[in-house]
Order: C-alpha cells, then structure tokens, then sequence
C-alpha cells in the first residue's frame, strides 16, 4: 500500500515571491517558467504576485494576466487537499471513461473542475497523460493509475478523501 | 556475481504498479540474500504485459509479465531454480510481437538505462552525430534530403528541406526548439521515447544544432508528462558532463546547449507558432504564416521545429545511412513510423513499422482487436483531429498520402479503437467541444465555429430538424476547414465529417414510422 502523498505548499509571503521571481526572471522569455515556480511554492498563482511578475520582466499586468488565465495549469487559488484528474480524452472515452467519470463525480458529489465543500478534493478533467495503452487513467497528486476500473477509481475517491 | 533484472520506468508502466514490483523484487531478493541489480529502463511498448519484468541470461533476456507484487516470491523461485512460471513469457527478443516490428528509433527504448550515457553509448549511442561531425554540414543536409524523412509531428513536412531553409538564412543566432507538446490523446511515443532514450533526442537535436549553426536548443514538454521532463533534464545534465553538450562537443569546433522547458496545459501549443509564442513566454495564440518559422521563429530568429520523433529519426540515418533509412516505407513516406495502438485494444502499445502495413492489419492482426472482446466498430487516427475510420477502410495503407486520399490523416500515428458500443454523435460533438475549449481564440472560424458545433450537434442528438441541421455541420466543417489559421480549426472537421460520412445511421433516425405505418 502506497502511503498517503500530501502536496505541501508554502503560504503567500511577497518577499519569498520576489525571490522566486528574482531566480527565474533573467532567462529569455521566462513567464511561464516564473508562473510555474510560484505555483509550485504556493499551490496556486496569487494575485498579488501579477504586477511583481510584469515589474522584473518589464511587462504590462495585462500582458501577465493575460499569459495566466490563457493556460488551464495556472490556479488563482489553492486546489483541494488533495488533485484527482481523470483523463477524458478519446482513448480514455474508448476504454469506458465517461462511466468511471461519471462516478467519481457522484461519489465525489462534484462535477469536474471542482472542489468538495470541505476542500478535501479537486476533481479535475485532463486531456490525455499519454497512458493511452492502459486506458482509462488518471492522476492523484501527481501519481499516476493505469487500467482503472470501478473499484481502483473507488479506491483512489477513498485515498483522496482522506 | 548478481542478477541483472530489467523493470521499466515508463509513466506507462509504473501507472500500472512497476515501482511497486521494483521495490518489492529489492525487499525479496534481499531478504533471500540473493544480489540483484535491478535496472530501470524505458518500456519495450507492450503495454498489456506491463510491469514487465527481463532477466540477463548467457542467452539473452528472458522476459514474465504482467508482474503483480504478489507473484515475485513465485518469480524469484523460478529464477533460482530455473524453472517454469506462469508469466514466463520466453526470450524477449523472440516475442512475436516485438520481433515483427521494424525497430530504428525505438532500437534501445527498452533495453538501457537512460539514466546511462555509458549505456546509450554501448548500445551505438552517438555514433551518428561523430560521423555528422565529420561530415559537415553540407553534407548533413544531404544526408537528411536523401533519408525522405519526413515530419513526424503530422505535417510531414520534408526535414531535409527545412533544415536547408535554415542552415541558409542569415542571422545573429538561430534556434532548434522540440516539439514535446504531444497532446494527441492515443499517442505516447514522444513520451516513450523521451523516458526511454532520452540521448537520442538530444543526439538529433545538437545534429541539427550543427548543420544550421544553431547553439541553442529548447525542449517544449507539456506539463501532462512530469516523467519526461525529468528523464530529459537528467540526461541533459548527463551529456553536459560527458562533453556531448555545450563547448567543443565531442572535440569539435560545435557548441551547442539544450533547455527544458514545460507547457501550462494547452493543447493548442503543441501547433508550432503557437509553441513558439508560449515559449517567448506568451499566450499561445497562433502566428500567421509566412514569415515561416525557418526564417523568423523563436524571438524573430531563424529556427528548425521538428517533432520529438523526427529528431528521434535522425541518429539512425547519420549513423547507417540515408540509404538505410530510405529503403524501409513506401511511396513518398520513407523509413518506419512509431504507431501507437491505444484505447479499447486488446495488445496496446508501440508498434514501429516501416510505413505501407494497413489499417486492418494494425488494429485486428497486431492490436488483436477490442480488450472488451466487443467488435471493432471504428478507429481515429492521428488524434483529436483525426478522421473516424470505418472496418470498410480497413485496406488503407499506413502512408500520408493514402490516408489523405480518404479523407483523414495520420498525424503523429496515434490509433485509438473504439468497439460497437461507441455513439458517433458523441465522438463528433466532443471534437467540437475540444476544439472550442482549446481555441486560442485568433481566427473567428475556430473560435465561434466550434461553438456553433457543438450547439448544432446537441440539436441533432436531440433530434431536432437533424437533416437541416446535418446540412449546417457540413456547411461549418467547410469553413472551418477553409477558414482557419491552423491545424485546431482547419483539421476538427475530419472526425466530425468522418463520423458524419461513415456513421450516418448514428445521426439519422431509421424509418420505423414508415414500416410501422404498413
């Protein structure tokens, strides 16, 4: 049995932002390399650190936000304790998918792309993780199943509520 | 002297419980007092075998799967005493489905460590790049243009010919950017190729570095493949420390230096300019073209973009010869193609065969059809923008052009089967419902035509006025095909077109009031 993974994020500190972006800000076209940084430090992309991101690259805020809210990966806030994305992409489709989604959500009591009302749980759609020859598949922070059927799906909703 | 176990590494194979049965071989060979090494390797792309578990012998690798935790003891019994087991599945060389395949970029995925330089390097690793050395760039072109590589992203676009484009314009710095945004759903091999043999890549890459005087390079991978990333940044790091990037490679005059760099989750960057947008650090909102990206690519500069698999290509064909490469395939598609056989088949995986095998071959014969035991009832290829094909198109030969004479693609060579169970209705709206999602939202036939799509198949679902509205998708699909600034708007009409075509019964009511009326 795997051991229960919690993703573990620092809270929002400006001075500890302004020295992930002082780290990364230096390499050419580093937007996305600065966004990914905060968000790996703090779980999600806060809002005050958009107009710190567009002042060391020389940007408009409208540029950054822009750059932020073009790609899915970037959260304006924190997810749930825990992430489980489920792959919705055709071949996932093709080896049952909808179903196994379908019943995530109702155990869950959440539709994808949101989070249980005790922030326990973000249930997300991802489109493809590249594990289309074991269909259907998914990603439990960051930890990847292959080959899910109701009961693996019904015990990674019961590792994640926990 | 200890035994050599081989168990994959591939995000493939550890989704199906590989690290699980790596560690538990550890803990049960140690407790034996029996010394194993075990070797993380890529996968060999029989999926359905994974964990796959090879043993060295004098004869070769032996290989069992699929390993659960629970077999090792019995796995472990087996390899002292040499004796039968059940998951015993013979030499792995000698596995059929392994042994028809046609094996040049894939030759090692599966067999070295890529954590190794050393490993790569035994196993022929950089040999093509130190005859590309010696060689010089005029001749590496001509190299490249004989092998009729061609794209391996979709396009298939000749690689020769846009490396020359390259190595003749003029600028201050140029540019070599991978295209690892494989958001195809049904396709893995970028990602195989990329856990497995992570030098090769780099091999093609500071190749194509040195024939068009470029001394940078950037890997695009999307963020969906973490393991790839870090197998790239290792082997980076690896090839920096054996003098293979950065100054003087190999001894030479060349200098050449590569980066990682990781997508945000958006499928539409895996189309070039858009790629090249994202990594100036942008949105990715597609560029019009031209200036094509050889003359004014990454930050304006001059830039060869080529696909994981085509710089994947490009080792065999410096090594052995463009003749060598050239002489597999057919018609203008020359040498072999990774084909993935992905959603509901019984032996998924990676199938690397000279192009010309068909349709029907790949799914029934190789893929052995549906794992639901259902009948096949139709396949996309080439991914999300590929075309539906019925078991009436199953002769279609595995080539651009003939798959483009039928109306669909071949894309990256991603096969995703779907059995009888599957409703086209559904399959058509949802490649609608992608592309809206996924519209970077420049050109209006993309970012208002899907919706309209969507809608206006939610109404035939529904059954409301379908052959009007039927009309209406086909009028849209046209000008989205027509209309669109790349590949997202222009190619969503082949599954829906093709769903339309092939699959009519699913979308038209049958006339059960005219019979029952008689």
């Amino acid at each position: 049995m795997t051991a229960v993974y919690e993703p573990c994020y620092e809270p929002w500190n400006e001075t500890r932002g302004a020295e992930i972006i002082a780290e990364h800000a230096r390499q050419e076209g580093a937007t996305l390399v600065i966004l990914h940084a905060l968000q790996e430090a703090f779980g999600y992309v806060p809002e005050a650190a958009i107009p710190m991101v567009a002042q060391a690259l020389n940007l408009s805020r409208a540029e950054v936000h822009g750059v932020f809210t073009f790609y899915h990966d970037f959260r304006h806030k924190p997810a749930g304790r825990h992430v489980l994305k489920l792959c919705r992409a055709e071949a996932c489709q093709a080896a049952g998918g909808d179903a196994l989604a379908a019943r995530a959500e109702a155990r869950l009591g959440v539709s994808l792309g949101n989070t249980t009302a005790d922030d326990r749980v973000t249930l997300e759609p991802i489109y493809c993780l590249g594990l289309c020859a074991t269909a259907p598949s998914a990603m439990l922070d960051g930890r990847l199943v292959g080959r899910l059927d109701e009961k693996r799906l019904d015990a990674l909703v019961a590792e994640a509520q926990r | 002297m200890s035994m050599r176990l081989f168990v994959s590494r591939d995000a493939g194979a550890v989704a199906v419980g590989a690290d699980e049965v790596a560690l538990a071989l550890e803990q049960a060979a140690a407790k034996r007092g029996v010394a194993v090494e075990i070797v993380r390797t890529g996968s060999r792309g029989m999926y359905w075998l994974e964990p796959l578990v090879e043993v060295a012998t004098p004869q070769g690798r032996i290989a069992f799967g699929p390993v659960t935790e629970t077999d090792v003891p019995s796995l472990l019994d087996a390899l002292a005493g040499n004796t039968p087991h059940l998951l015993r599945l013979g030499a792995t060389d000698e596995i059929p489905w392994l042994k028809r395949q046609t094996r040049l970029t894939f030759a090692r995925c599966g067999v070295v460590d890529p954590r190794s330089l050393d490993d790569y390097r035994a196993h022929g690793g950089y040999k093509g790049l130190l005859r590309a050395l010696s060689l010089g760039s005029d001749a590496i072109l001509t190299e490249v243009t004989a092998s009729g590589l061609r794209g391996r992203g979709g396009a298939g676009f000749p690689t020769g010919i846009k490396w020359k484009t390259v190595a003749q314009a003029k600028a201050d710095r140029k540019f070599i950017v991978c295209n690892a945004d494989e958001g195809d759903s049904g396709t893995f091999a970028d990602r195989m190729i990329m856990e497995g043999d992570p030098f090769l890549v780099i091999e093609g890459m500071t190749t194509a570095g040195i024939t068009v005087g470029a001394t940078k390079g950037y890997i695009y991978i999307r963020s969906e493949y973490p393991h790839a990333v870090e197998a790239m940044n290792a082997a980076i790091k690896a090839a920096k420390g054996g003098g293979y990037l950065g100054d003087k490679i190999g001894g030479s005059t060349y200098s050449f230096d590569l980066e990682v760099r990781v997508g945000a989750g958006a499928y539409v960057c895996g189309e070039e300019t858009s790629l090249l947008e994202s990594l100036e650090g942008r949105r990715g909102i597609v560029r019009a073209k031209p200036p094509l990206p050889a003359h004014h690519g990454l930050f304006g500069k001059p830039t060869v973009i080529n696909n994981v698999l085509s710089f994947a290509a490009i080792p065999f064909i410096l090594a052995e010869g463009a003749k060598a490469y050239a002489d597999f395939g057919m018609g203008r598609s020359r040498g072999t193609m990774p084909i993935q056989l992905a959603g509901n088949v019984r032996y998924g995986g990676l199938y690397e065969t000279a192009f010309g095998v068909t349709l029907g071959e790949l799914v029934d014969d190789i893929g052995g059809g549906t794992f639901t035991g259902r009948p096949v009832r139709a396949v996309q290829v080439g991914g999300p923008l590929g075309a539906y094909f019925p078991r009436a198109l199953f002769d279609t030969p595995f080539d651009y052009e003939a798959f483009a004479a039928r109306d669909g693609l071949i894309g990256h060579g991603g096969i995703v089967v779907f059995d009888d169970s599957v409703d086209m209705r559904r399959q058509a709206r949802f490649a609608m419902e992608f592309c809206a999602v996924e519209s970077c939202g420049k050109c209006t036939p993309c970012r208002i035509g899907s919706t309209r799509g969507v809608e206006t198949i939610e109404k035939i679902i529904n059954g409301e006025r379908v052959s009007e509205n039927l009309a209406l998708v086909e009028d849209l699909c046209n000008t989205m095909k027509f209309g669109s600034l790349c590949a997202l708007g222009g190619f969503t009409p082949y599954p829906v077109l093709s769903a339309l075509k092939h699959f009519r019964e699913d979308f038209v009511p049958a006339p059960t009031t005219l019979q029952a009326a008689e």
